[in-house]
């Protein structure tokens, strides 16, 4: 069998200028900090983004905070285009905007985690009442059913797709505790390639299987390292 | 200010039935759950990923993995459960939050909501808030009856025939608490069903751009415990 186990370097060594990444995490909460650090290492720029928000921008919760999870592409300016549902936390996202210097779509939350999930999941869209009347409707087909009108949110892919685990086995069989979960269990095969970095880092069979709740068969590769965030 | 504030989130409070899950934005509307009358408990959801918020997390106590949706550590109740924001929506969109309690730029008279954006000022995103106010049985707008321009301390209307900013969705909105009056959103238009002892019901229609139609139950504004 593929040993799936990798450096961040060796797992992103097929990054470019230019892809489209998705990083899981809400407001850093989730977000693979090995891997964003692995980006800026290898330099890598022009980026788009899919994730719920722009991260934590540096000083967020301490003024010695380093920015956290998007947070560190965007401090890089890595990122010309992000795509997600609420960037009033990075001031980085307001200020690139009227700069000129990137590109931001927002999406409602939900939908956003569906458009994900439909790409996963082999899906051609989901059909939701949420944006009907908004400007969040413009350019998408409007489709009524039973009386009423939803909008057809069509699937998200990206390039890669970065996510964060508590617990993964060497399968890339894994669990996000708690408040960590967010979109890494609708990122983590969303992507042509699917990066897993890991707290900690089991052999199969070693855990109980029921501990686990994503599927090792949607993660490519596996990264050890992560460290649980320093209040 | 901070007195209206909690007049305002007594009397939202009164909405709430026991058993109710409920989803509050920040601010004002956070400040509803300190004021739930004896024997409601309710059950709160953080739409970043969990059912169970049970409020700020004093220093010292914070666990890095509990956030709440504006990013703060939180504590959480022994009956919390926690998943991903797919499910997290699913809850919200799928009608199985029974209330949502959130702040207005505008609302109008067809229950038209604005609270995302203010084109050229405010870019932050609608995170949530159009899921949440699509999806929620019972949308509960919490906030001062007017907007105050600090600079000019001239109040306009929030409460329009005809909202004016980019929409957070149509027709959702069933009850306005301000710090004034209750106003609740019926197919005929705007119904005040309740008023301050505080002022009169003159002061009210001058302070509303919309057309209100008065109860002919106008009962006194209620925060009784």
């Amino acid at each position: 069998m593929t040993m799936k186990i990798r450096t961040a370097q060796e797992a992103i060594a097929g990054l470019k200028d230019g892809m489209t990444i998705m990083v899981a995490g809400f407001l850093g909460t989730g977000s693979p900090e090995i891997l964003m650090d692995a980006i800026l290492e290898k330099g890598v720029k022009h980026l788009t983004v899919i994730g719920n928000d722009g991260g934590l921008p540096r000083g967020w919760y301490n003024e010695y905070d380093t920015p956290r999870g998007i947070g560190k592409l965007l401090d890089a300016g890595a990122v010309d285009h992000i795509i997600a549902s609420h960037v009033g936390v990075n001031p980085l996202i307001g200020k690139g905007i009227i700069a000129g210097t990137m590109e931001c779509t927002l999406v409602p939350q939900g939908s956003l985690a569906e458009k994900i999930r439909a790409d996963n999941f082999g899906l051609g869209g989901v059909l939701t009442p949420t944006g009907v009347g908004t400007l969040a409707a413009e350019g998408k087909m409007q489709i009524e059913i039973d009386g009423k009108m939803y909008l057809l949110e069509k699937p998200l892919h990206a390039d890669y797709s970065f996510c964060r685990a508590s617990i993964c086995d060497d399968f890339g069989n894994f669990l996000c505790n708690k408040a960590t979960k967010n979109y890494n269990y609708l990122m983590a095969g969303a992507a042509d390639h699917n990066i897993v970095a890991t707290e900690r880092l089991v052999k199969a069979g070693e855990l109980d299987p029921d501990t686990f709740q994503h599927s090792g068969v949607l993660v490519d590769m596996i990264v050890e390292g992560e460290k649980p965030w320093q209040i | 200010m901070a007195d209206l504030k909690i007049r305002i989130a007594k009397r939202c409070a009164k909405e709430f039935k026991d058993g109710y899950v409920a989803n509050l934005g920040i601010g004002l509307p956070t400040m509803v759950s300190s004021f739930l009358p004896e024997g409601v408990h309710i059950t709160l959801q953080s739409e970043n990923g969990f059912t169970g918020l049970e409020g700020a997390c004093e220093r010292g106590e914070e666990d890095s993995e509990i956030i709440n949706a504006g990013g703060g550590y939180v504590k959480v109740s022994p009956r919390v459960n926690y998943f991903d924001s797919a499910t997290s929506f699913g809850i919200i969109r799928g009608g199985h939050v029974d209330a949502t309690v959130l702040g207005a730029l505008e609302v109008d008279e067809k229950g038209n909501l604005a609270n995302w954006i203010i084109p050229g000022k405010m870019y932050a995103g609608m995170g949530g808030a159009m899921d949440l106010v699509t999806g929620a049985r019972e949308v509960v707008i919490a906030m001062l009856h007017q907007q105050l321009n600090k600079k000019t301390g001239v109040s306009k209307p929030k409460i329009l025939k005809e909202c004016t900013l980019p929409l957070t969705a149509l027709g959702v909105v069933n009850i306005i608490v301000t710090e004034m009056c209750v106003i609740e959103v019926t197919k005929v238009g705007l119904v005040l069903t309740e008023l301050h002892p505080d002022y009169t019901l003159e002061e009210v229609v001058a302070a509303t751009e919309a057309h209100l139609i008065v109860s002919p139950d106008l009962k006194p504004y209620d925060i009784t415990e």
